[in-house]
C-alpha cells in the first residue's frame, strides 16, 4: 500500500490498520485504505468480508477496537453520524431509514436544521435532485415512490449537507439497470465536482465501468488494491473469493442413485417489490449427492427455498418432483410426508418459535408428519409430552446441542446450539431429501463443522442433500456437486472436484455470457493440464 | 325549530370533538390511550367539584383540563416508562376512571350545577340564522374550534408537529435521528387527557349542569371510534363529529316522535360507520400506509 506521503496530493481519506473486534471474532483486522480527492474508489468483498463494518466506523456508528482514521491528513475519531456529517462524510445505507407516510420534503426536513422552513427546504432538494439528474417531487409520498426513488432522497439528503465523500453502501441492489445507470451518471457528476465517492458493491462489472481504484477485502482483511479498469473481472474475483480454500477432504460418497429431487423448468414470479423472481430453475438431486447452491445474497436464494420446501407452493406440479411424485402444488406438510426435511434460513422466529421450549419448537414442525408418534386420542389430538420431550432430548444428544436445564426456552440457547437443534429436529427423521439454507449462517465454528459433518452423513446414508449457501469454504467441505444462483436463475450444477474458485467468482458475478463460459472452461481446461 | 335542533347537536358534538382531537395528537405520536372514556369522566367531576365548590364555572374548566391530564399521566408512565400493554392499561384507566370517578362525586349526586354561560358576541351574534348559532356559544365551543385550527396548523405545518407524525410512522428511526421519542409521547399523551378533560368539563358544566355517576355514557368511546372514522385528520373530526353528534339527538328525537328505527340501531351507527371508513382504509397499502400512524400501539424501547 503506497503511503499518502509518497503520492503528489495528499489523501481526503486515510485508514491505517483499522480493526473492530466483536468479542474475539475480528470484523475487520488491520485495513489500511486511501481515498484520494475527486475520485470513485471501489470497497468489494464478499457478504461478511467486512464492508459493512469498515464504513459503519468510517460513518462513526461503529467505534474502531483499534487503527487510525486520518481526514485529510489529520488524526480524528469520529464518534457519531453527526460528528462525520460535520467533517463532510454523508452516506447513502442500503436499508433507507425513509417515514413513509411523510412526504419527500418533510423527511428530508426531519434531518436538516429545524430552523430552515420546509418550503425552503423542498425548493433545495428539488433544485440539487434536478442538477444532479435525479428528479424528485417533494410533495410526494415516499409510500407511493419506488424503491430507485426513495434512494434519491437518500442521496439527496446526504448531497443537501454538501460532503467532500459520499459512501454509497450496495447502492445498486435494489435498483433497476435502468435506473442503476442514472445512478452511475450523478456520481460522474459528483467526481467531477472533486467529491470522492466511496462504492461498495460486489458486482464486478460494475465495478470495473465507473471506479478509479478497488480495495478488496475478504475475512477481514484487505487481499487486494487494484485499479479495477486494468483487472479482469476473474482477477476481481479470486481476489474476492481468495485462493486460500482447503482442499477437500471427503472420501467418495460411491456412484449416486436415482434422483430423489428434480425441479424442472420452474419460474415464480415475484412477491413483493423486493423479492427476486426465479427463472426456468432446473436441479436433480439424487440419492447420495450434496448440491451446494453458491451466491450472493438476495439472489433468489429465498425465494428457491420458499419453493422446494412448499412455504409458497408453485403453480405447476410438475415443475418440482420428490421420490417421483409431482409435488409442486403441495404445502410444506404434504411434502413433508412424502420424506422431505426443510431448515430455512432464520432461526428466530421461522424455524423457531423463540419463547417456546425446544420440544414444543419440536412439535410444531413435526406434529404433522409424525402425527403417531407425537400426538394420540385420534381426532382429538393430545399431545403425548414424553415421547416429545425424550424425542428432543434424543435430538440433543445426537447434535451435541449445549443447553441449560432440561427444555430450555429456545430463545435461551446460542445461535450455534439453537442451530444444531433446528438441522437436528430434521435428520432425526432420517429424510430423503433435505434442502437446507443457509445451514451455518453466524454460527461458530465449531457447530458449524458439526453441522456440515451431519449433512454429508445423511448423503452417505441415501439421502439427496440440497445445501444453499454464501460461504464458499462450506460449499467446498461439503458439496459433491454445485450451482450457482444469480438474479433467480441458477446455473447447470458441476461436479465439485471440477469448479474454480475462479469459475465460481463469475457466474455469482452474474456473468452468463456462453462465450465467456467457453473461454473460460478452455482456460479452466488449460490450468488443469498444467496442474498435472 | 331547525335552530334549536343545531344547537343541540352543536351541544352534543362538542365533547366528542374535544375529546377526539386530543385522542387524535397521541395516536399520531404512536400511543392508543384506549382510557379516553375514564379521562373524561374525571375531567366532568372534577369540573363540577370545583365549579360547585367555588361557584365559578371557569375554575370548574380548569378544573376538569387538570384532572383529565394529572390522569393521564399515570397512563402515561404506565405505558412509555414501565412499557406496559397500551391496550390493557388504556382499559383499566377507564374502568378505574369510572370507578373514582363515583367515588369522588358520591356527595355532589343531585346538587345544583353551575353552568357555564354563553359569551355573546354583539355584533356578529346579530348576523341572521348563523349568528346566534356560531357567535352566542359557551367558552367550550370556541374552544373547540380553536383546537381543531391549532391542531391542525401543529401537525402540518410545524417542525415540532413533523417531528412528531415521523414518531407516529417509525419510532425507530425518528429515535435514529435524534429526536426524543419518549418525551414527545408523554407531552402527547398529556395533551390527550387535557382535552378529555375538557370534554368531562363541557359535559357536567354545559350538556347537563349537575353531576351523575357514568354520565359520559360511551362518548370516550365514541371518541376513540371518531378518530378512526376521521382517518387521523382534524378537520375531518369536525365533521365526523358533527354526524356522530346528529346522530345521538337523531335517536332521542325518533324515540320521541315514535319513528319506527330502533334506537339501538342508531346508538350503533357511529361504530357501524367507524368499520366502514377502516375497510376503506385498509383495501390497500397505499392509504394504509399514508393515513395511519404505523408504530400506533407499538411500545419503544430505545435500547433494543
Amino acid at each position: 500500500m503506497v503511503s499518502s506521503q509518497d503520492q503528489g496530493e495528499p489523501s481526503l481519506l486515510s485508514v491505517r490498520g483499522l480493526t473492530k473486534l466483536f468479542g474475539t471474532f475480528s470484523a475487520c483486522d488491520g485495513i489500511d485504505l486511501d481515498i484520494a480527492p475527486g475520485e470513485i474508489h471501489a470497497l468489494l468483498g464478499e457478504n461478511g468480508a467486512g464492508k459493512s463494518t469498515l464504513v459503519k466506523m468510517l460513518f462513526g456508528v461503529l467505534q474502531p477496537s483499534a487503527g487510525q482514521i486520518f481526514w485529510q491528513g489529520k488524526p480524528v475519531s469520529i464518534s457519531s453520524p453527526g460528528q462525520a456529517r460535520n467533517l463532510g462524510i454523508g452516506m447513502v445505507f442500503q436499508h433507507f431509514s425513509l417515514f413513509e407516510a411523510l412526504t419527500v420534503g418533510e423527511n428530508i426536513a426531519l434531518s436538516l436544521d429545524p430552523k430552515i422552513s420546509l418550503s425552503k427546504i423542498s425548493q433545495e432538494a428539488a433544485a440539487l435532485s434536478h442538477a444532479y439528474g435525479l428528479p424528485l417531487d417533494p410533495n410526494m409520498h415516499v409510500a407511493d415512490l419506488s424503491v430507485g426513488e426513495r434512494q434519491r432522497i437518500e442521496i439527496v439528503r446526504a448531497l443537501l449537507q454538501n460532503p467532500k465523500l459520499i459512501i454509497l453502501d450496495e447502492p445498486t441492489s435494489v435498483l433497476t439497470p435502468q435506473e442503476a445507470e442514472r445512478l452511475f451518471e450523478t456520481l460522474f457528476k459528483l467526481k467531477a465536482e472533486g467529491r470522492s465517492v466511496l462504492y461498495i458493491s460486489h458486482r464486478l462489472d460494475e465495478v470495473r465501468q465507473i471506479c478509479d481504484r478497488a480495495t478488496v477485502l475478504r475475512h477481514g482483511k484487505v487481499t487486494g488494491a487494484c485499479d479495477p479498469k486494468q483487472e479482469t473481472p476473474a482477477s476481481l474475483a479470486r481476489m474476492m473469493v481468495g485462493s486460500d480454500v482447503a482442499a477437500v477432504h471427503r472420501e467418495e460418497l460411491g456412484a449416486p442413485g436415482e434422483a430423489l429431487l428434480e425441479v424442472s423448468g420452474m419460474s415464480v414470479a415475484a412477491r413483493t417489490p423486493f423479492s427476486v423472481s426465479l427463472k426456468d430453475v432446473a436441479l436433480a438431486v439424487r440419492a447420495g449427492e450434496v448440491l451446494a447452491i453458491a451466491g450472493v445474497a438476495g439472489n433468489g436464494q429465498g425465494e428457491l427455498f420458499d419453493a422446494l420446501s412448499g412455504e409458497y407452493p408453485v403453480s405447476d406440479k410438475d415443475a418440482i418432483k420428490i421420490r417421483g411424485r409431482s409435488v409442486g402444488r403441495m404445502r410444506i406438510n404434504d411434502r413433508r410426508l412424502l420424506g422431505a426435511g426443510f431448515v430455512p434460513e432464520e432461526r428466530h422466529g421461522h424455524a423457531a418459535v423463540a419463547q417456546m421450549s425446544l420440544s414444543d419448537n419440536l412439535l410444531l414442525a413435526r406434529a404433522h408428519s409424525d402425527r403417531k408418534a407425537f400426538l394420540s386420542g385420534g381426532f382429538a389430538s393430545v399431545i403425548r409430552h414424553g415421547a416429545v420431550r425424550s424425542a428432543a432430548a434424543r435430538i440433543c444428544q445426537a447434535m451435541d446441542v449445549r443447553k441449560s436445564g432440561e427444555d430450555p426456552a429456545a430463545g435461551s440457547l446460542s445461535g450455534g446450539n439453537l442451530q444444531k437443534f433446528i438441522v437436528g429436529r430434521e435428520l432425526d427423521r432420517q429424510p430423503s431429501v433435505l434442502v437446507v439454507n443457509q445451514p451455518t449462517w453466524g454460527v461458530d465454528a465449531g457447530a458449524a463443522s458439526r453441522i456440515r459433518q451431519a449433512l454429508i452423513d445423511l448423503a452417505k446414508a441415501g439421502s439427496a442433500v440440497v445445501v444453499i449457501s454464501q460461504d464458499l469454504d462450506e460449499i467446498f467441505e461439503v458439496a459433491t456437486s454445485i450451482a450457482v444462483i444469480s438474479e433467480g436463475k441458477l446455473s447447470q450444477a458441476y461436479p465439485a472436484g471440477e469448479l474454480s474458485l475462479e469459475r465460481i467468482g463469475l457466474l455469482m458475478g452474474g456473468i452468463h455470457d456462453s462465450t465467456q463460459h467457453a473461454s473460460h472452461d478452455a482456460a479452466m481446461a488449460g490450468e488443469a493440464a498444467d496442474a498435472h | 325549530m331547525f335552530e334549536a335542533i343545531l344547537l343541540t347537536v352543536m351541544t352534543a358534538a362538542t365533547p366528542l370533538v374535544i375529546a377526539a382531537m386530543g385522542e387524535l395528537v397521541a395516536e399520531r405520536s404512536g400511543v392508543l390511550n384506549l382510557g379516553v372514556e375514564g379521562m373524561m369522566i374525571m375531567g366532568a367531576v372534577c369540573a363540577f367539584a370545583t365549579a360547585h365548590m367555588t361557584g365559578s364555572p371557569y375554575l370548574g374548566v380548569l378544573a376538569g383540563i387538570g384532572g383529565g391530564a394529572l390522569f393521564s399521566l399515570l397512563f402515561g408512565f404506565l405505558t412509555l416508562t414501565l412499557v406496559t400493554n397500551q391496550v390493557a392499561t388504556g382499559l383499566a384507566l377507564t374502568i378505574l376512571g369510572l370507578g373514582v370517578s363515583g367515588q369522588l362525586g358520591e356527595s355532589f349526586v343531585g346538587l345544583a350545577g353551575t353552568k357555564l354561560q354563553p359569551i355573546v358576541f354583539p355584533v356578529l351574534s346579530d348576523i341572521p340564522f348563523i349568528g346566534r348559532v356560531l357567535f352566542a356559544q359557551d367558552l367550550i365551543f370556541y374552544l373547540s374550534i380553536a383546537l381543531i385550527i391549532g391542531v391542525n396548523w401543529f401537525l402540518f405545518k410545524s417542525r415540532t408537529g413533523l417531528k412528531m407524525r415521523a414518531i407516529g410512522d417509525n419510532h425507530g428511526s425518528a429515535h435514529a435521528l435524534g429526536i426524543n421519542v419518549v418525551r414527545t409521547r408523554y407531552l402527547a399523551v398529556l395533551f390527550g387527557g387535557a382535552c378529555a378533560g375538557l370534554a368531562g368539563a363541557q359535559l357536567s358544566l354545559v350538556y347537563t349542569p349537575q353531576w351523575v355517576e357514568n354520565m359520559s355514557a360511551g362518548r370516550g368511546w365514541i371518541a376513540l371510534a371518531l378518530v378512526v372514522f376521521a382517518s387521523w385528520r382534524p378537520w375531518r373530526i369536525l365533521a365526523g363529529g358533527y354526524l356522530f353528534g346528529a346522530v345521538t339527538i337523531g335517536q332521542l328525537h325518533a324515540q320521541a316522535f315514535g319513528v319506527g328505527i330502533p334506537s339501538q340501531f342508531l346508538s350503533a351507527l357511529p361504530y357501524a360507520a367507524t368499520i366502514v371508513v377502516l375497510v376503506i382504509i385498509s383495501h390497500n397499502r397505499r392509504t394504509t400506509l399514508i393515513n395511519t400512524p404505523a408504530s400506533l400501539g407499538k411500545p419503544f424501547v430505545p435500547d433494543r
